[in-house]
């Protein structure tokens, strides 16, 4: 008989350490899928939503305000989108061997997860109420707020996947890591869709 | 019969300084035995802590430890025995035993194995030094209710912590667990010819990849609530304080079934060793060890039913349900050991303990699965008294099954016999001592969780008989102590497969070189060794 190795890789089919990245990512489903649940439990308790009739008079005096604008975020969630797109080109790129692409797509994706932190930081400091201001501020920030911390992760990738690129690194055979980051940040956009709909549009 | 020769490349293993070796290992055979001896030294820990408990409790209007203390020492206990003894510890017989008897070199993530076992050490520091700040160490139980929870110390803050970073621990582990058996089998291994014990090892890294991040999530509202002026938990910033319980039961109903598969997967390769039989239903087990973890997602509210909050005809029949795969797996052991050549070395004693122990345990929980039933004795020592007959009864001498099978393969030598017959007889009737009065407390009424009783209760007898069970578990441990140094102070004797067992780690010397083989059977069925006993292939 042939002398097999001891399996260490399959060479057909994801590779172990993207079969690895996605069990990984299922994990961080179930853990957004807490915090949303708490978020509907809250809103199938309040009688009105946003709960103003919760406020108590020294927040009224504060002048707290259960309201969130909608014109940033959703130009914020154009950016986000897009950001999938130009991310998925450098994947693309990648593919085809092209990595001085790949690196013009990483660096339009970095500025656009720039752009959407910052817009986000903005639209916090504009607002009237804060986490301890009723469960509507607390969930409000806890689920924009770990969302936004997985955007920070993201960028951060991305920059490794940067600095690897421009030392040389990837090619149209190996390029792992580029096709892990690219899912990790499209499920920070799918997941800020689904945020953006409960926490903006769903009335 | 032909085996399969592993190429090796030369000088893939240069010496390194012992203590450096340890420290940076990533081989999955020293993590698996650093996992056994820093959730020992916890059991060892929370033992300490049990016995505290039992001596607060062992006469009434007792002022031994005082009410804080006490509130402290029993959350405590049951935090160190649940996060870091229980589940590490299948961690660390799963590290050690998985990819040997897969036929694989390592895991499948190395580097992540033993950044997993790294966070447990550290979260054990952190859980523990809440002694050392005002107000002493997490007291809200380890089920941590709010509001209680929202309003302890910073104790509770570091214990959050620690439970996040042994949640994290736990979710990579489960990763790295999946992907190893998914992708790392020898050849000819296929899915339904994995030992059963790696069976139960995917289907607890399901359950802790799925469930785990959701205690995360919980423990983050948690710390928020706390440290923010969160109002998740809170009814007067319309949060909800049942949230809490519905969210932590969702992790922590799977995460029973994560404390005891393991343990089943350990006595499912005991009992066919030392019976002298195949497993009886070898996939009938698989379909229902799969059943459990499947049903562990639909019976959380089951903790809740006194809340008035859960829809209780559903999750009562749904904990019905449950116990059908559990007692499919009865009878799969019973099956193995009909008319089998059974013999009473250690590891069967402590898998026949299991055995019984853990069919107590499963009748007395099925048995609070009815919801009136469930009403009289929530919150009542019955309760204390199932937890420990699963958990203890069931998980821990398994436990200990684990250790008296694989201490051979793992450190080349053998607890000594006597002393293992020993420890079981002296664990097994303390065990019963201590615990079985708890059933008759809790049906008399008696509150779990309080820190003394008045005499006038009429249940200072049972209780002493508990603490005297407690201290017998406690003395049981000597034996044990005693084979271990004697073991380590004899040479390495053991051959590959002292017990005349089935799977491939018993294929390689004890212990294992770094690499585990330098050459592999032929894989035609669940059982290769005995396969290759019969053909007369072989070392």
């Amino acid at each position: 008989m042939a002398a097999h190795g001891i399996a260490t890789q399959h060479k057909q089919g994801l590779s172990n350490g993207m079969l690895g990245f996605i069990l990984f990512l299922a994990s961080e489903v179930m853990f957004f899928g807490g915090l949303f649940a708490a978020y509907f439990i809250a809103r199938a308790d309040a009688t009105e939503w946003p709960p103003e009739n919760m406020l108590t008079a020294e927040q009224i005096a504060r002048g707290v305000k259960l309201e969130v604008e909608f014109a940033l975020p959703f130009i914020a969630t154009i950016l986000l989108v897009l950001s999938s797109v130009t991310i998925q080109f450098g994947v693309l790129a990648i593919r085809r061997g092209d990595r001085t692409a790949l690196i013009r797509w990483l660096m339009v994706t970095i500025v656009l997860g720039l752009v959407f932190l910052t817009a986000q930081m903005y639209d916090y400091s504009q607002l009237h109420f804060r986490a301890g201001d009723t469960v509507y501020g607390t969930t409000f920030y806890t689920l924009t707020g770990f969302h936004g911390a997985h955007v920070a992760g993201g960028v951060i990738f991305m920059g490794v996947m940067l600095a690897r690129s421009m030392a040389g690194q990837f090619s149209a055979a190996s390029h792992e890591a580029v096709e892990a980051c690219s899912f990790y940040w499209h499920f920070v956009d799918v997941v800020w869709i689904a945020l953006f709909t409960v926490l903006y549009i769903v009335k | 019969m032909t085996s399969i020769v592993i190429p090796r490349p030369e000088g893939y293993a240069r010496p390194r300084s012992a203590l450096l070796d340890w420290l940076t290992t990533v081989d999955h055979k020293k993590l698996g035995i650093l996992y056994l001896y820093s959730t020992m030294f916890f059991f060892g820990v929370g033992g300490i802590l049990a016995l505290l408990v039992r001596t607060q409790l062992a006469v009434a209007d007792n002022s031994f430890v005082g009410n804080d203390a006490y509130n402290q020492i029993f959350t405590m206990h049951a935090s160190a025995m649940l996060f870091l003894f229980i589940i590490p510890v299948w961690a660390g017989f799963g590290n050690y035993v998985v990819p040997l008897q897969i036929g694989a070199a390592d895991m499948a993530f190395p580097r992540i194995n033993a950044l997993s076992f790294w966070l447990v050490p550290p979260a054990g520091i952190l859980m523990f030094s809440g002694f050392l700040v005002d107000g002493g160490a997490a007291q809200a139980g380890w089920t941590a209710y709010s509001p209680l929870a929202r309003g302890l110390g910073p104790g509770m803050d570091l214990w959050i912590i620690a439970v996040i970073l042994l949640g994290v621990s736990s979710t990579i582990g489960a990763a790295n667990f999946m992907v190893t058996m998914f992708r790392l089998r020898a050849p000819g291994m296929t899915m339904f010819r994995m030992p059963i014990f790696c069976w139960t090892m995917l289907v607890t890294s399901v359950l802790q990849l799925l469930a785990t991040p959701v205690l995360a999530s919980a423990l983050a509202m948690l710390y928020i609530d706390r440290n923010f002026g969160g109002a998740f938990f809170d009814p007067n910033g319309g949060g909800n304080a049942i949230l809490w319980q519905n969210i932590f039961w969702f992790y922590s109903h799977p995460a029973v079934y994560i404390m005891i598969l393991p343990g089943m997967g350990i006595i499912s390769e005991v009992l066919p060793v030392f019976s002298r039989k195949p497993l009886f239903g070898y996939k009938a087990f698989v379909f229902a060890t799969m059943g459990i973890g499947g049903l562990g997602f639909s019976v959380w509210a089951h903790h809740m039913f006194t809340t008035g909050a859960v829809l209780k005809p559903w999750f009562g029949f749904m904990t019905f349900m449950i116990g059908v795969p559990t007692g499919v797996k009865m009878f799969n052991w019973l099956g193995t050991m009909w008319r089998g050549s059974i013999s009473f070395e250690a590891p069967m004693l402590f898998a026949l303990g299991f055995l019984s122990m853990f069919l107590i345990g499963g009748i007395n929980g099925t048995f609070s699965a009815a919801v009136p039933v469930d009403f009289a004795l929530h919150d009542t020592y019955f309760v204390v008294a199932h937890i420990h007959y699963v958990l203890f009864g069931g998980s821990v001498f398994a436990v200990f099954a684990g250790l008296y099978y694989w201490f051979p393969k793992i450190w080349g030598r053998r607890l000594n016999e006597k002393l293992g017959q020993a420890q079981f007889w002296l664990m097994f009737i303390g065990f019963n001592l201590a615990f079985f009065p708890m059933h008759l407390l809790g049906l008399d009424g008696m509150p779990r969780r309080i820190a003394t009783y008045s005499n006038e209760s009429g249940w200072e007898a049972l209780n002493m008989a508990s603490t005297v069970g407690a201290f017998l578990i406690a003395t049981s441990m000597i034996p044990f102590i005693v084979a271990v140094i004697a073991a380590f102070m004899r040479p390495k004797d053991q051959p590959n497969d002292p017990w005349n067992a089935n799977t491939l780690e018993w294929w390689t010397t004890s212990p294992p070189p770094v690499h585990n083989f330098d050459d592999l059977p032929e894989v035609h069925s669940e059982r290769p060794l005995f396969d290759a006993r019969q053909s007369g292939a072989g070392h």
